[in-house]
């Protein structure tokens, strides 16, 4: 998982975060994981309901999760997931 | 007269702003140092500074738009800031719902230490027992037949002001919207208190809640008393909120935001008008703050030290006092000006200008800094 810069002082300064992972998973777990390693970062992506924020995206291979089955979206082993917060704001 | 900071206090102004937190620092509230931003590009809506237990503990309610809402806290100053990893505030997992915004925090009484209230959107109050590192949902407040009916006024829907008698048994809250609610049994059961209290914009315009309360504050002295500035109309309520009566008479208009009360004094309050709904800004483009010292019954313009012409707002919890005496009176715009009084409003001077939207201001007389 690539972290925008904005977040990476929430996981010990690191840009990159892996996972184990023998087959696919799904975003909801993979992010799962990260909140066990980081809890603050895993607070900023998602709400205590488990739903992504509204303006936080995630992509796959150049597509975003909303756009595939939600945080239901399966990720293959090697495959990169890119985390971006939207353009909003004023 | 200007009241000096003895050798080991200092005055502290904590200014959130819609894009971070500045602290400004005096030792006469005349000269200000301001640190910051802090938490750039996340807006403050809430700010409460416990100087409780022999310490001063700044908290602070954090929200980006993109990373959601937390509160941290500052035992220093400001010079750390710490976060629960788990969130200090959160909805339990039954609810179903998810912090939006936390509207305010309240330290309660000295003699109630680690005693933190905090209020937040979506309407719903909170209390914590450790000093505001966790709180916990009041679940008669979430769980009232009335959530159904409550609305959202123009920035959210939320619990904004919490009031907690000296006893901790009674306790008031206000809503926008919904208006004000009152608990006889420390926040296990509540009932609405709003008669009086005009809401000429439903189509029954003198309901038993749905009012747009924009801010209540407790007398200082007398128990029972309270004052509102609502969504038009200013009133104060000698019974507890069984009944409120409109204090408007005096003012140039009765909108706004703002509803201060003295630290000791009983019968002073500050409210800063605007000048309608339809009109969001200080009656004649001239900014003032009025204050009475007899509970309502008369006012008296206070406008001295303040630019000429200003034509933006101040918001809810964008005013304050210290507990200074005299005490001083703070408050800021959506222009990013803040005023600091040292004599309750006689004059004010400028803390800063230029700042992003000033959503929240708190004041306190501090150990050291």
């Amino acid at each position: 998982m690539l972290l925008p810069s904005v977040l990476q002082p929430l996981a010990g300064g690191l840009s990159v975060l892996t996972t184990p992972a023998d087959g696919p998973v799904t975003v909801a777990s993979l992010l799962d994981a990260v909140a066990s390693d980081y809890a603050v970062l895993g607070r900023r992506l998602r709400d205590e309901t488990g739903a992504l924020r509204r303006y936080v995206n995630i992509y796959i291979d150049g597509d975003e999760v909303r756009r595939l089955q939600g945080l239901d979206t399966e990720v293959m082993p090697g495959q990169e997931v890119l985390v971006i917060q939207s353009v909003a704001g004023g | 007269m200007v009241r000096m900071a003895t050798a080991a206090e200092s005055f502290v102004l904590a200014i959130g702003t819609k894009k971070g937190l500045w602290l400004a620092t005096s030792r006469d509230r005349q000269e200000w140092s301001l640190t910051g931003p802090h938490f750039l590009m996340s807006e403050i809506p809430s700010i409460g500074i416990d100087t409780r237990e022999g310490r001063t503990r700044i908290l602070v309610g954090v929200r980006s738009p993109h990373w959601g809402p937390t509160v941290a806290h500052s035992d220093d100053l400001g010079a750390t800031w710490t976060e629960p990893e788990q969130g200090a505030i959160k909805f339990p997992e039954d609810t179903g719902a998810a912090v939006e915004r936390v509207w305010q925090i309240y330290p309660d009484a000295e003699s109630r230490p680690g005693v933190v209230w905090a209020g937040a959107e979506p309407i719903s109050l909170w209390k914590s027992t450790d000093g505001g590192e966790h709180f916990e949902l009041n679940r008669g407040l979430w769980d009232h037949p009335h959530r159904s009916e409550w609305g959202a006024g123009y920035g959210g829907a939320a619990a904004h002001s919490i009031v907690v008698a000296p006893s901790g048994e009674t306790v008031h809250v206000a809503m926008s919207t919904g208006g004000v609610y009152r608990s006889a049994d420390g926040g296990t059961s509540w009932e609405a208190r709003n008669k009086g209290i005009s809401a000429y914009f439903m189509p029954d315009p003198n309901p038993e809640f749905g009012q747009c309360v924009h801010k209540i504050a407790a007398d200082a002295a007398v128990e029972g008393r309270l004052y509102a500035q609502n969504h038009h109309g200013v009133y104060r309520t000698d019974d507890n909120a069984d009944s409120w009566n409109s204090i408007a008479g005096g003012l140039p208009a009765d909108f706004g935001f703002v509803m201060l009360t003295h630290p000791r004094r009983d019968g002073t309050a500050w409210v800063i008008p605007l000048k309608a709904d339809g009109e969001r800004i200080p009656p004649d483009g001239r900014l003032a703050v009025h204050r009475t010292d007899d509970a309502g019954n008369t006012w008296k313009r206070l406008s001295s030290g303040l630019p000429e012409h200003e034509y933006n707002s101040v918001l809810r919890d964008a005013a304050s006092v210290d507990t200074a005496e005299p005490a001083g009176v703070y408050f800021g715009t959506r222009g990013g000006a803040v005023y600091a009084s040292a004599d309750e409003g006689e004059t004010f001077s400028e803390v800063a200008s230029h700042l992003p939207d000033v959503l929240c201001v708190r004041a306190a007389v501090v150990a050291g800094a």
